[in-house]
């Protein structure tokens, strides 16, 4: 068959290929080196079990045990954004892929769309196993009245959350070790401010005014809403909602918006600044 | 035998190949002694020592200006501490009226247990670092540095970050938090004694993991993560040990961190006596395990390096890399 014969993929067509191409090592490359399960999935899961022990030894309510598992879980999902999507450019550009990338037919947002899909497959076998321990061994009970609610803040805290990690790697393709440094400065803050082993409502309960600001500012990065919403849908009736569910419906779905639009645009700009001080494949720095 | 087949099929002749034999430089024979090599390794091993420990440093620090690097230092740990101070406040403010003294015993032992997290989490970083990222492992091995020595001089950098973290992170307890450290009190020499010995166990529980780092892909994040996860749970580090299942306190009674966190605890004489299950254990005792884990469990660990690092060898793993 002459080249000429091969039927040209359409751009839909293409970027679908290069959503699976670059989702497809995740999924089925890390299924060929087994230690990946234990490492990724039962080891995570003492440090979450540590939290769990503090509130018993404060012996707090029951449903706050709940809220360190459901925030135990959603951890995977915050470490794959900042390692597997924001930093990822990062080493894509330190190992040379970057390059190819660039240089392929395709939008940089299927590659991004690909890492995400693919990161999201670990991070979900790694969170479902946490609330599997927590309803196992920790006995917590969740109830889900609302199922469509759950799922549409489970969604939309997804969407807006990779969007960010899109976000990030492009502005993290132009920086050197600083993109390793934010990483892990990205860490425990955010799991301060967002809320991730208590409601985020805690601040206002501490410090009134001025923690019911800390909850409004830590709203922008969407795992804090998230959070909220999930531990409002699995625990009806407890009064440690930060706002009612379907305003943080509402605002995921903006911040998933505007954070798709920005990782585009960003994007766009980031590469086209990278060109022009020629800094695309600079490694090692 | 083998070599000179080899010359022959390169059509080198056996004079020409004598020849470059005797160019070979070697040791000089007429006052070669084995303490003079001896001597000349531990030489070596100390500028190893010491400028990979500088290497870390910079490698650490000269990302960013200085004020950068120092916010960046200190936001961490306080953040880390502020998750325990916000969740003890909650449950304060909710009705639960939890020991204060609880409070004094999870942020002391949190501050120091940065050691484990960062020292112990960046020795087993340093080879997927050179080895992937950097790709500079091969090169090390094949200079005469030894990989060893390196590797303890890149952790020392990590402990000296480390102190600065866990000093401003105790400054911040007992300024704005009222966590009662009175410097007068402190038994600074078992203090001193306590945190060597504690330090020289958390780098061996590292050498440890990096010897397991040479054999695995890209997982040594999920494994450092579990294993700093695993002190976290069972040595006592933000709940007493006496609130564990008790498999769990049998566990955490084998660990050095265990004792180690204790012996800190004492030391500074902070959560003292929250602990029911080492509170009838005397201080000599603690340090008597302390000291009697740490040799064992630095043997186990400097032979699970070397077993890591032959089989890394024998499979070609030393370049390896596995970025998906």
């Amino acid at each position: 068959m002459k080249f000429e014969e091969f039927k040209k993929p359409t751009w839909f067509q293409m970027n679908l290929r290069a959503v699976w191409g670059r989702a497809y090592p995740r999924i089925i490359g890390v299924n060929r080196e087994l230690s990946w399960v234990f490492f990724e999935t039962v080891l995570p899961l003492l440090g979450v079990a540590a939290f769990v022990y503090i509130y018993k030894a404060l012996e707090a309510p029951p449903q706050y045990i709940g809220y360190v598992i459901i925030g135990g879980a959603m951890t995977a999902y915050w470490m794959n954004v900042l390692w597997s999507m924001a930093a990822q450019m990062y080493w894509e550009k330190e190992i040379g892929n970057l390059e190819l990338y660039l240089i392929a037919p395709i939008s940089r947002m299927s590659v991004l769309g690909g890492m995400a899909l693919g990161g999201m497959f670990s991070s979900s076998v790694r969170a479902i196993s946490t609330i599997v321990v927590g309803i196992v061994i920790f006995g917590i009970s969740l109830s889900l009245p609302d199922p469509l609610m759950f799922a549409g803040i489970f969604i939309f805290t997804m969407i807006a959350l990779y969007g960010m990690g899109m976000m990030f790697a492009s502005l993290y393709m132009l920086w050197g070790r600083e993109a390793w440094h934010m990483s892990s400065l990205f860490t425990e803050p955010i799991y301060l401010v967002s809320g991730f082993y208590f409601p985020v409502k805690g601040f206002t309960t501490m410090l009134g005014n001025p923690g019911t600001w800390i909850a409004a500012g830590a709203s922008i990065i969407p795992i804090t809403l998230g959070l909220d919403g999930m531990r409002q849908c699995l625990y009806p009736g407890n009064t440690d909602g930060f706002l009612p569910l379907w305003l943080e419906l509402a605002i995921l779905m903006v911040l998933s918006v505007v954070f798709l639009f920005l990782a585009k645009y960003s994007l766009a700009y980031m590469e086209n600044l990278g060109k022009r001080e020629g800094r695309l494949t600079m490694r090692w720095q | 035998m083998a070599v000179n087949r080899k010359s022959r099929s390169m059509g080198i002749s056996q004079k020409s190949l004598k020849s470059m034999r005797r160019s070979i430089p070697r040791y000089p024979t007429g006052n070669y002694h084995p303490n003079k090599e001896n001597v000349e390794s531990r030489h070596r091993n100390a500028r190893t020592l010491k400028w990979s420990a500088w290497l870390g440093w910079q490698m650490e620090s000269n990302w960013a200006d200085p004020f950068l690097f120092m916010v960046y230092s200190v936001a961490k740990p306080i953040a880390a501490s502020l998750i325990l101070v916000v969740m003890y406040s909650i449950i304060a403010a909710i009705g639960g009226g939890p020991d204060i003294g609880l409070f004094h015993y999870m942020f002391v032992s949190n501050a120091f247990f940065m050691y484990v997290g960062q020292v112990l989490f960046g020795v087993a970083q340093i080879v997927h670092d050179d080895r992937e990222h950097f790709q500079t492992m091969k090169y090390i091995y094949i200079s005469p540095s030894n990989y060893f020595s390196y590797m303890i001089g890149r952790s020392v950098s990590k402990m000296v970050i480390t102190t600065f973290a866990v000093i401003i992170t105790m400054a911040f307890g007992v300024f704005l938090l009222n966590v009662p450290l009175n410097i007068f009190t402190i038994n600074w020499l078992l203090f001193m004694a306590v945190m060597v010995i504690g330090i020289f166990c958390i780098m061996a529980f590292g050498l440890a993991l990096a010897g397991l780092s040479f054999l695995t892909a890209k997982h040594q994040g999920g494994m450092n993560e579990g294993i700093a996860g695993l002190f976290y749970l069972f040595c006592g580090v933000v709940f007493p040990v006496s609130i564990l299942p008790s498999w769990g306190m049998s566990f955490a009674k084998i660990l050095p961190i265990t004792y180690w966190l204790e012996l800190v605890r004492r030391t500074l004489n902070l959560g003292v006596g929250m602990d029911s299950t080492l509170s009838g254990a005397s201080t000599a005792y603690c340090m008597a395990i302390l000291c009697l884990s740490t040799l064992i469990f630095s043997i186990v660990a400097l032979a699970i390096f070397k077993v890591g690092d032959t089989v890394a060898r024998q499979k070609g793993l030393i370049d390896m890399t596995t970025a998906y």
